[in-house]
């Protein structure tokens, strides 16, 4: 619960520039007010001490000089009229003392015969401290002490009565109780005015604020509708301040944006427009155009060698052209982003069997056995079964042309995370860093075997959109000498998140797959 | 051979001879008609057995011409359309065609297709198919409900009648497009789909619930009862 509390704290914290500032506020002016407090308060309390020092001293100062006058006027130094005459000064100055100014008076007499102390109440004996610096220093000396239960804080003067006979020292103490009052007042006061500061000043922050942060957050609010689209959305503007001209320029912004946007809309309808048209347009032709080479290549036996050739070549250079026709229409369509996905529940081990059975025979050709490993329960995907066909078609029709001769397995299983089809063959490989850049536009990996491959280039290119499109992945992994691996990655659903695709990239993290025997290799 | 009268719909002249000389080697008979308004005028006056139809057309556009052809006959129909968009394909195939073929198209192919529409009328079978309350009779190629005949196309005919033959039998839409239409390798399901849509919105009593064709999510389709 108070971790949750202190989350909370600390988003609210985080997210909100308001409680930043008022909650900066109250700590800095919280700091400020209590540094100027304790020097205040250090000063009034050394003012009103000084004060009192100033006035015991001449309270003491005044007691001296009584008591020098009576001890001097004794004649016989006996001891009963000694403490007589002490009894006698002692309670005149003790009469002084009044309700405002109160304090205790002691005599001490340190006469070699032994001491005694004369005193009022309450006033038992003089610190020895203080007595030390007296009897030393033969002046007058003060010291703080705490006084009966409850350690009441007092001030003691003491001095040397300066008589002829010498030995008497006069201490007057001073209960602190009423300074102490005072001061406790002032601290309370302080206190309360010190916390009345900080408040407000933490109002006044979260009102100054507020002020700036509402326009902002109103800003924040625009900036969110514009983003989902409503691009018609301005701020107001009010009065000519700073405020004011953030709005504008943000509607300046939001107008500028809105016709980039419509500019790009109306380009991207117009392009696709265009391939639309390219694409009829073309196509008439080029059927026309493919029936008459049929046509001419079927009675090609008939012609001298010369012509057959022609026809033939004729014939060859049409699929090539109409291929890479195709391809650059989709592309394009994609590019325009006029595909529509059309997805359906299918079982996707459907789909791999037909790919692979389209590659039979172009591997027997080549040498090379395509491995299916399928689960044996259907694996029902919702995907475009045109778009997908095409993507693993094209995935395993590039693995056995890149094979050489190696055999090629082609893997699918459905997990928590999505579903996945790997193809792997044990070819070249692919070089560091060209495991992006075979899903690039005319890409080759080997420059010089472009004119043998078939392909137009643009076959990873579009499966990358089709895989796109139903929100998967379509990656590469690839290692010289090694072979290499394109891993088909796809959500239950389109657009569903995916989580760990169920099949590794690397085919290295494989260890349930054995490396193939030798009897599989050739057809 | 008498079963080879085609009606060519496209205003493209090019193709269109083109098309007439590749389908005369082949041993059909061509007409031609190069623009939708006069479409459906040619059809009735040609009675041909197979029609092909340029979807782009001057004038009344394909899809239109596809539906009035289909409100009057059950003749196969094959479509030449430019785009392979699944708009365009489903929207004719919606229309009423049997059967799409993308430009551009190998001549073996478009013959191919032609021969698989046409095929099954070379093929007489005689027996009674009875499915949920539908009886099919497969020599009359007559499918009806308590005694009142619905009219199908010998398409969905043959749909039906496939499915039917094997009740509970659950068929792969490749099976279908191999058993029906005649082609292997075909990954295009869209076909089976709108045919089977076609098909529901005729035969069964409430086309949202159907009771006779049923759906297999991820497989394919079975013929009822559930």
């Amino acid at each position: 619960m108070i971790p949750d509390l202190a989350t909370r704290l600390l988003h609210r914290w985080r997210g909100s520039l308001q409680t930043r500032v008022a909650v900066t506020t109250f700590l800095l002016s919280g700091l400020v007010v209590v540094l100027l407090g304790i020097l205040l308060l250090h000063q009034i309390r050394s003012g009103i001490l000084d004060a009192k020092q100033r006035s015991s001293l001449s309270q003491l100062d005044f007691g001296l000089q009584r008591a020098t006058d009576q001890l001097s006027a004794i004649e016989t130094a006996d001891s009963a009229s000694v403490s007589r005459t002490a009894s006698a000064i002692i309670s005149e100055l003790r009469d002084r003392s009044s309700s405002s100014d109160s304090y205790e008076v002691l005599l001490l007499s340190t006469l070699p015969n032994g001491e005694s102390e004369t005193t009022t109440s309450e006033f038992k004996t003089a610190p020895g401290a203080l007595r030390q610096v007296v009897t030393r220093s033969n002046h007058e000396a003060w010291s703080y002490t705490s006084i009966g239960p409850g350690h009441r804080p007092a001030l003691i003067v003491g001095g040397t009565v300066p008589t002829t006979t010498a030995g008497y020292q006069l201490y007057y103490l001073f209960p602190l109780t009423q300074e102490r009052q005072t001061l406790y007042l002032v601290e309370r006061t302080m206190l309360l005015s010190g916390l009345l500061i900080v408040l407000l000043l933490v109002a006044i922050a979260a009102v100054v604020t507020r002020q700036v942060v509402r326009p902002v957050r109103h800003a924040a609010a625009t900036a969110e509708r514009l983003a989902a689209g409503r691009l018609r959305d301005r701020m107001s503007v009010r009065g000519e301040d700073d405020l004011a001209s953030l709005a504008s320029s943000f509607n300046r912004m939001a107008e500028t944006v809105e016709k980039q946007i419509s500019q790009l809309r109306e380009l991207s309808r117009v392009q696709r427009r265009f391939v639309a048209d390219v694409s009829h347009e073309l196509r008439t032709p080029i059927t026309t155009i493919r029936m008459a080479a049929d046509v001419l290549h079927e009675s090609r036996t008939a012609m001298t060698p010369e012509l057959a050739r022609s026809a033939e070549l004729l014939q060859i250079e049409l699929d090539r052209f109409e291929a890479l026709l195709a391809d650059l229409l989709e592309i394009s369509r994609h590019d325009a982003g006029a595909v529509v996905l059309d997805a359906e529940p299918v079982d996707l081990r459907s789909l791999v069997r037909r790919a692979v059975e389209v590659a039979e025979p172009l591997a027997s050709r080549r040498g090379c056995a395509i491995a299916m490993e399928l689960p044996a329960e259907p694996v029902v995907v919702e995907v475009d079964a045109r778009r997908i066909d095409r993507v693993l078609r094209n995935l395993v029709v590039n693995a056995v042309e890149h094979s050489d001769g190696q055999p090629v397995d082609v893997c699918l299983l459905g997990g928590d995370g999505g579903v996945c089809v790997t193809v792997r063959d044990r070819g070249r490989g692919l070089r560091p860093g060209e495991t992006s850049l075979v899903f690039g536009r005319f890409w080759r990996a080997d420059p010089a075997r472009a004119r043998t491959s078939g392909g137009t280039g643009l076959g990873l290119s579009i499966a990358l959109e089709d895989a796109r499109l139903h929100g998967g992945w379509l990656q590469a992994w690839g290692e010289i000498g090694k072979g290499s691996v394109f891993r088909l990655t796809l959500p239950w659903r389109p657009g569903q998140d995916i989580g760990e695709p169920p099949l590794p990239l690397d085919p290295a993290e494989r260890v349930d797959v054995p490396e193939p025997r030798p009897e599989t290799t050739g057809v | 051979m008498g079963k080879g009268r085609v009606l060519v719909v496209d205003d493209d002249p090019a193709l269109a001879e083109m098309l007439g000389i590749v389908l005369r080697t082949e041993g059909f008979e061509p007409s031609f008609v190069a623009d939708g308004d006069r479409a459906l005028a040619a059809f009735r006056a040609t009675k041909p057995d197979l029609v092909l139809l340029d979807l782009m057309l001057p004038g009344t556009d394909g899809i239109d011409v596809c539906r009035q052809i289909r409100a009057e006959s059950g003749t196969p129909i094959v479509m030449l359309t430019a785009r392979g968009d699944t708009v365009d394909v489903v929207l004719g195939l919606e229309s009423g065609a049997d059967d799409y073929i993308v430009k551009p198209f190998k001549p073996k192919e478009l013959v191919a297709r032609m021969r698989a529409r046409l095929r099954r009328n070379e093929v007489p079978t005689n027996d009674v198919v009875e499915i949920a309350d539908l009886v099919i009779d497969t020599a009359g190629h007559v499918v009806s409900r308590d005694g009142k005949a619905i009219g199908l196309t010998p398409l969905e005919f043959d749909l039906l009648t496939a499915l039917a033959r094997k009740p509970g039998h659950v068929f792969t839409r490749e099976q279908l497009l191999e058993q029906v239409w005649g082609y292997r390798h075909a990954a295009d399901t869209r076909l089976v789909n709108v045919h089977v849509q076609r098909l529901r919105a005729k035969i069964e009593r409430d086309p949202e619930r159907p009771e006779i064709v049923l759906t297999v999510r991820g497989v394919g389709y079975k013929a009822g009862p559930p």
